[in-house]
């Protein structure tokens, strides 16, 4: 499918700063070298003796010539790290409206829970009967994830989304080889709107991708699915709410479809949130979905990582959840790690040990701090936030499915931009210079220019009618028949960094820092 | 010298048994700068409708699909280098692939220019 989302990637007419700094810094933004830059090899933070003479027993493999990792002072370190901070956006700066990625407010709470030395300082070969406590966390979080999502088993160690997505994929390759089925069930079906994730899961064991189209309306409708259907499809793997931020009405009839078919129901569970409380996936027939505790349950995104996508599985797949999962025993808890332990069919496991333990006492510290009336409603406010900058912005922007409301986020598309010389792109550059990070864009693929916002159940009413308000104000000067757009096609005009050329850092990308060459030394 | 369409905006320029395989000044437009293209093997045999590249712009990557049935005789290998010749010159210079035709009859089901300039319109 060709992509035709329009987005430019080019720098543009971003032009330079017009009272430029003798130090480049902006005030108190300050410009900051990498650490190799101002690191010297030969300073340290730190005051070791130098080791006495020993025998190294690395075999001559150990490295002899300098490893020259900069050296800094104490102070020298903290300022670089504190000023990188300073140039970072994050949910505890203000509001994020990453459209799919549910930037929730990381309560002070599961922070406070998740640095109690016997859960912070647990390690994962410390002998069982000495983590009690952590097993038992676990077995509760499992158990509450089962309970929310109507399911029948747990796998808590896949460590993000994505691999959530694998585990539940696998567990469907498990249960269709069991069947005798794996050489003939080999097509996973995949919306066009889906989370690229989702196809590149399913490619990846080995299924071929087969697309269903997309519809005018935003939904998967049943009858195209099964139009799709036969002996070869294994799965469908579908997100609801969906990317288009709608409630798919047709999941029930779905997954009876699919299941009538000998298929599977994987079920993308980034959307969660927003019916936490509301209606239990398990209940809409799904067979596998994973939770992204870092968006349902307010874990923090983490640059990259520690993250964990539990997954939940249907009474169908429920044999094959991988180990290690927690059992009780008679001397108390203890975690079933290998296959042949397991009374069920393990397909395997999907990581050396049983996951991201800080990430479980976080998200059970959300899930009980909450209980289920809280959980509720802030599923509730997620929605009710969304439609409400729907409302605000419908006048302005263009909704691509009609004014219909919507779930947790709200998705706009870019024909209110057409013929104004302003991209979705550039909208959202705008939008740093007023202080926020620009919603999700060009995604998901179906929508022309797509511009997704998610505001979470965080933001109040007052944030959220000053974030409506400074959009309003944008899409007035974008649309305004004035010639002039330079405050979005030059744009950021404020930011550390004015606009990136995209094209360049993909073409050619420098990764690796490399040393100036030495100055020559005059005197020779 | 005929060229044809698809409606997944893919020409094929056909020179005798042989036809030139590239994306339309549409969908480089669309796709924005390209930063990488994957071509097949050669000798490759491709069904009509088949994947025969991945273009991949800074926003996304998407298929380039076979718009006849062929077997790829000669791939652009300059593109390997100088991904963004598609922006540039995506009807010459910027084409992908050129396959031996085994079905000429699949050319009848494609898109004159004509009728391909009026499918652009109707959908931008």
């Amino acid at each position: 499918m060709l992509n035709r989302q329009g987005r430019p990637t080019a720098a543009g007419d971003a032009g330079s700063n017009e009272h430029p700094t003798f130090t480049g810094n902006k005030a108190l933004a300050q410009v900051e070298p990498l650490i190799f830059e101002i690191g010297r090899t030969d300073v340290t933070g730190v005051d070791l003796d130098e080791p006495a003479s020993f025998t190294p027993r690395l075999g001559g493999q150990e490295r002899k010539d300098a490893i020259n990792l900069p050296g800094l002072s104490e102070p020298e370190a903290m300022r670089h790290y504190v000023r990188l901070s300073q140039m970072n956006y994050g949910i505890d700066t203000g509001l994020f409206p990453l459209g799919s990625c549910t930037m929730k407010h990381n309560a002070r709470l599961n922070e406070r829970m998740a640095r109690l030395p016997g859960f912070s300082d647990a390690h994962p070969l410390q002998p069982v009967s000495t983590a009690q406590g952590a097993l038992e966390l676990m077995k509760e979080l499992a158990h509450y994830l089962m309970t929310l999502t109507g399911t029948k088993a747990v796998s808590l160690s896949p460590k993000a989304g994505a691999h959530g997505e694998l585990c539940g994929m696998m567990a469907i390759k498990a249960a269709i080889e069991a069947k005798g089925e794996g050489k003939t069930r080999n097509v996973v079906l995949v919306p066009e709107s889906a989370h690229g994730t989702n196809p590149a899961t399913a490619a990846l064991i080995g299924f071929v991708v087969k697309p269903v189209p997309a519809r005018d309306d935003g939904w998967v409708h049943v009858d195209d699915v099964k139009k799709l259907l036969g002996p070869d499809v294994a799965a469908i793997m579908l997100t609801n709410p969906n990317t288009c931020g709608l409630f798919e009405p047709q999941v029930v009839e779905i997954a009876k479809a699919l299941h009538d078919a000998g298929a599977y129901f994987y079920c993308d569970g980034a959307n969660f949130n927003a019916i936490v409380g509301k209606a239990k996936p398990g209940d809409l027939g799904i067979d596998a979905m994973h939770i992204n505790l870092h968006k349902t349950f307010s874990t923090p995104h983490g640059g990259g990582g520690p993250g964990a996508g539990p997954v939940v599985l249907s009474e169908r797949l429920s044999p094959f959840a991988p180990v290690p999962f927690v059992r009780e025993s008679k001397s108390g808890l203890e975690l079933v790690e290998h296959e042949s332990d397991a009374a069920e069919k393990p397909f395997g496991r999907m990581t050396a040990f049983h996951g991201q333990m800080g990430m479980y006492v976080r998200a059970l510290a959300y899930m009980l701090s909450h209980g289920a009336d809280g959980m509720k409603q802030a599923s509730e406010d997620a929605v009710l936030n969304a439609n409400y900058i729907r409302a605000g912005l419908s006048d302005l922007l263009s909704l691509p499915f009609g004014d219909k409301p919507c779930m947790h986020e709200v998705l706009f598309d870019d024909a209110w931009l057409k013929d104004t010389g302003v991209t979705t792109l550039d909208f959202a550059k705008a939008m740093i210079d007023e202080g926020y990070h620009p919603m999700t864009m060009y995604f998901p693929l179906v929508v022309h220019g797509a511009m997704l916002i998610e505001p979470t159940e965080s933001e109040s009413k007052s944030s959220l009618d000053l974030f409506i308000a400074t959009l309003r104000d944008l899409a007035l000067a974008a649309t305004s028949s004035s010639n002039d757009k330079s405050r979005f096609t030059g744009a950021p005009y404020h930011s550390p960094r004015r606009r990136l050329d995209e094209t360049r850092a993909a073409r050619a990308p420098v990764l690796k820092w490399t040393p100036p060459a030495p100055i020559a030394d005059a005197a020779e | 010298m005929t060229t044809r369409y698809t409606k997944d905006h893919e020409y094929v320029r056909v020179e005798g048994d042989a036809g030139i395989v590239g994306i339309s000044d549409y969908a480089q437009s669309q796709l924005g700068d390209v930063v990488f293209v994957e071509l097949p093997a050669l000798g490759k045999t491709l069904a009509k409708g088949a994947e025969a590249a991945v273009v991949e712009s800074v926003k996304a990557a998407s298929e380039v699909y076979a718009p006849v049935s062929g077997e790829v005789l000669e791939v652009n290998s300059l593109l390997e280098d100088a991904p963004g010749t598609v922006n540039e010159d995506p009807a010459g210079r910027g084409w992908f692939l050129k396959l031996r035709i085994t079905n000429p009859s699949e050319l009848d089901g494609l898109l004159t220019e004509e009728q391909y300039n009026e499918f652009v319109k109707s959908i931008s």
